[in-house]
């Protein structure tokens, strides 16, 4: 009857509306990007790269492991023909899952093989390192290994973000350098040391900045950042680097794979030179304060050169494992509540 | 109407209904056996996982338990009483329901951090659930005849008595239908366990996810909480005994209020307070403070529009195909007691209890394979919210239809009107109420929806919640607020409907 009509005109138009897309240019290139890093951080960059070479892109913004499931889940017919990691566990998850396609050697030389997959299969764009932020004032000679971490005098005085996902990829290579038993040794005491814990990595920052407390695990970069936003004379705190080959020192890094099954593989061959481009890696060097990997560009200034760090050396694709990590953690009490 | 088989008007579309809503079943059991029974009884039995299972169980218990005691009696208060107010309490009861779990959660960590854990769980999971046991039991407690109340207060029983033994036996239905919804939403969140740090079984299952890339691992620790929720249907079936639809002809007379005096009045008051300021002061205290702190003037008002807009339009889209396969499961499990319309009506509840992301896997998986044209379009994604939100929708049709009386129906055949007329011209106009309440409840269910939106939405389209959760996750929180704001906003306003929707015939 009427009303029924009316129901099923009024669904039609808005299915219609719903289903609408931006007007299709058809016949331009086109590449599909999953993208686990921030829409804030590369769409910019994407839309230098469109810019350049025409050539379109649509992103999927999303968080690394949800991609990565996904992905996995799509198996051959995914829409994706490259996926931007923001660390290489998921990369390499989805290289055991076969989803990785081959990257051309001379691609793959951009970058020290120490930030690339050992088969070739994905490779790294930027590089962050894990530190120690410390206050001055209430630190003065800080530790330069983890395992000075564990002494007495700092019971109470270190912050950590014991959800965050570099926090877990430092606790994953820790159990890859020192073995289980190890990691679970270093773990009990320091969560014996009674580390304050925060929600996020900034947080931690900000609190050693404060003072409330002397030291904080984290990102590299995360200071860098308070500089930029507050200036350097309002900031007190510091980045301490750990020694070589210690297992604070991790450098993990945020990647690309090329999907085995994406039918557009010279556009995303292009744009993985882009990436490694000295543009590409300015472009990081500049807006995030990371490490580039390639075409020489060095590091924002202030900060010591990798070769300098010696950070340990890992297979980047084994920080896989960070369920069991995990597991781990909520094992030695450094998880939950 | 008392057939052996129901009429295949509302058979097949029942039936189709059922199969939508057990599509991630299929993919889990799919996914899990793909592995091999000895995968499956390795991964479940590990004593962490059953210490997850009990504690997320104790969670469900506690909340549902306080979620029925606090709806309960805001119901009989905005419904039976006299309170002065009554009619505006009776939409802010409903009101918390437009406050997604994550952002309450974040609101009171934020504010209070020594919550953490179980207490502060249970807190914002009962504020944001109660609604849904307030709300049946206010519609039961409208259609209920005075008569029987009267009846006893004739034979002498007291006010209490006549509460307990009289009242709240006939509304059991609706009761143990609100408890069941709480108890199975409770198992399924993510959101606010996570920001309160208390490790549900749901950790295990994001964790699987996110940090193991091991989708398997996933499916079968998430068919426990498809075990989990047909017993809990189970048990719901059995709490709520046999369905009492009106027996007799004419309509109920309206109840007398029962004349609350002054201690009656503070005590109901007080009641709305203890209740009302934590579930509605404090996150909109939260959200202001936010707003105010993080102001920023260049927000992009374009992008909130944009984002406002697919929020309404995936809602209404959700709400119509939602409601269609809805219907048919709720006037069937409402009018008829065969074996085919008691699986139908259940099926549709076994899902509820998965978390988002399971859903939103699942229909990845079935959507590459077997609907490849609608993958990452919005027809997969209104799928999806059908399948989340169908047993809402049931809940309510069913209700409804239950509370009107068959007589209609049956002298309409009588006159000789054919089943599809019956409905149409009868069953479905009488239910007017319910079909419109499910509409709101999954109208707004849509617009705080967040993990299968995240993996399932159109590229380029973006819902307030999903902008939200982009701002939030890198700690932009200045550009944050405005979605907060305009998602609890909007989502406030089929909340109120459902509020005030009344069910006067």
């Amino acid at each position: 009857m009427t009303a029924t009509t009316r129901l099923l005109m009024a669904a039609s138009l808005l299915l219609a509306v719903g289903c609408s897309d931006s007007p299709d240019d058809g016949g331009a290139d086109r590449i599909t990007i999953y993208s686990g890093r921030s829409e804030e951080l590369v769409q910019p960059l994407f839309d230098e790269f469109t810019a350049a070479t025409g050539i379109q892109i649509d992103v999927r913004y999303g968080d690394s492991g949800e991609l990565a499931a996904q992905l996995i889940t799509e198996g051959d017919s995914s829409p994706a023909d490259i996926f931007f990691s923001q660390d290489a566990g998921a990369l390499g998850a989805l290289d055991r899952a076969d989803l990785l396609a081959g990257l051309p050697t001379d691609v793959l030389d951009l970058v020290p093989a120490a930030y690339r997959s050992t088969e070739g299969n994905w490779i790294g764009t930027s590089g962050r390192v894990r530190v120690l932020v410390v206050n001055p004032e209430l630190a003065p000679d800080a530790p330069t290994t983890i395992d000075e971490l564990l002494d007495p005098q700092w019971k109470g005085r270190i912050g950590f973000a014991p959800t965050n996902a570099s926090w877990q990829s430092f606790v994953t290579g820790l159990r890859v350098l020192r073995g289980e038993d190890g990691a679970r040794q270093w773990l009990t005491a320091f969560a014996a040391n009674d580390p304050v814990a925060y929600e996020k990595n900034g947080a931690v920052r900000d609190a050693v900045d404060a003072g409330e407390v002397a030291i904080g695990l984290v990102n590299h970069y995360y200071l860098y950042e308070k500089i930029a936003a507050e200036g350097a004379d309002t900031v007190v705190a510091v980045n301490q680097y750990l020694a070589p080959g210690d297992p604070g020192g991790l450098v993990n890094v945020a990647g690309v794979g090329m999907l085995e099954g994406s039918g557009a593989s010279d556009l995303v061959i292009e744009l993985i030179r882009f990436l490694l481009s000295e543009e590409g890696q300015r472009y990081f060097a500049e807006s995030t304060f990371e490490y580039p990997l390639a075409a020489n560009v060095p590091p924002a200034d202030g900060l010591p050169t990798l070769d300098e760090l010696q950070a340990p050396s890992i297979d980047l694709s084994d920080l896989d494992s960070i369920a069991a990590t995990q597991e781990l953690l909520a094992d030695v009490g450094l998880l939950t509540r | 109407m008392r057939r052996r088989l129901p009429p295949p008007i509302l058979a097949v579309p029942a039936a189709a209904a059922s199969l939508v809503s057990l599509v991630p079943v299929w993919y889990l059991f799919d996914r899990s056996f793909g592995s091999g029974p000895s995968a499956v009884v390795d991964e479940l039995w590990q004593r962490r996982t059953l210490d997850l299972v009990s504690r997320s169980l104790a969670l469900t218990l506690a909340v549902t338990a306080a979620s029925v005691l606090i709806g309960v009696t805001a119901a009989w208060i905005v419904v039976r009483s006299d309170l002065p107010g009554r009619r505006v309490l009776r939409v802010a009861f409903a009101l918390p329901l437009a406050i997604p779990s994550y952002l309450s959660a974040f609101a009171w960590i934020s504010w209070q951090p020594s919550l953490a854990g179980f207490t502060g769980a249970a807190l914002v999971l009962t504020l944001v659930s109660f609604p849904y046991v307030m709300l049946p039991v206010v519609a039961a407690l409208q259609h209920l005849d005075p008569a029987h109340e009267e009846v006893a207060r004739s034979l002498g029983a007291g006010r209490y008595t006549v509460l307990w033994r009289v009242v709240v036996p006939r509304v059991r239905t609706a009761i143990a239908a609100g408890a069941l919804l709480v108890a199975l939403y409770v198992l399924s969140d993510f959101g606010a366990v996570a920001a309160m740090r208390y490790e549900a079984f749901t950790w295990v299952i994001y964790g699987a996810y996110r940090a193991g890339f091991n989708p398997a691992r996933a499916a079968i620790l998430a068919t426990t909480l498809v075990v989990l929720a047909s017993m809990l249907v189970a048990a719901e079936a059995a709490a709520r005994g046999r369905a009492t639809a009106r027996v007799g002809g004419g309509t109920a007379r309206r109840a007398t209020p029962v004349r609350l005096g002054p201690a009656g009045i503070i005590g109901a008051f007080s009641f709305a307070s203890i209740v009302l300021l934590p579930a509605l002061a404090l996150p909109a205290w939260r959200i202001t403070t936010w707003l105010r702190t993080y102001a920023s003037t260049d927000v992009d008002l374009a992008d909130v529009r944009r984002a406002l807009t697919s929020t309404i339009v995936l809602g209404a889209l959700a709400a119509l195909f939602t409601v269609a396969l809805a219907l048919p499961v709720g006037i069937l499990a409402a009018r008829s007691r065969s074996a085919f319309a008691r699986a139908v009506e259940r099926t549709t509840y076994v899902t509820h209890a998965l978390p988002g992301i399971v859903v939103a896997i699942s229909l990845v998986f079935v959507g590459v394979r077997l609907l490849r044209p609608i993958y990452l379009e919005t027809p997969l994604l209104v799928l999806g919210y059908g399948v989340l939100f169908l047993p809402l929708a049931v809940g309510s049709v069913r209700n409804s239809v239950e509370q009107s009386s068959r007589r209609a129906e049956e002298i309409a055949r009588s006159l000789g009107e054919r089943p599809s007329g019956v409905l149409r011209r009868v069953t479905i106009p009488l239910a007017a109420p319910g079909i419109g309440a499910a509409a709101a409840m999954v109208v707004l269910a849509t617009m705080k929806e967040l993990p299968v939106t995240l993996i399932l939405h159109p590229t380029g389209t973006e819902t307030l919640a999903t902008r939200l959760w982009h701002f939030t996750s890198v700690s932009d929180y200045a550009n944050a607020g405005p979605y907060a704001l305009a998602l609890v906003l909007f989502a406030a306003i089929p909340t109120a409907l459902l509020g005030i929707s009344t069910e006067h015939s």
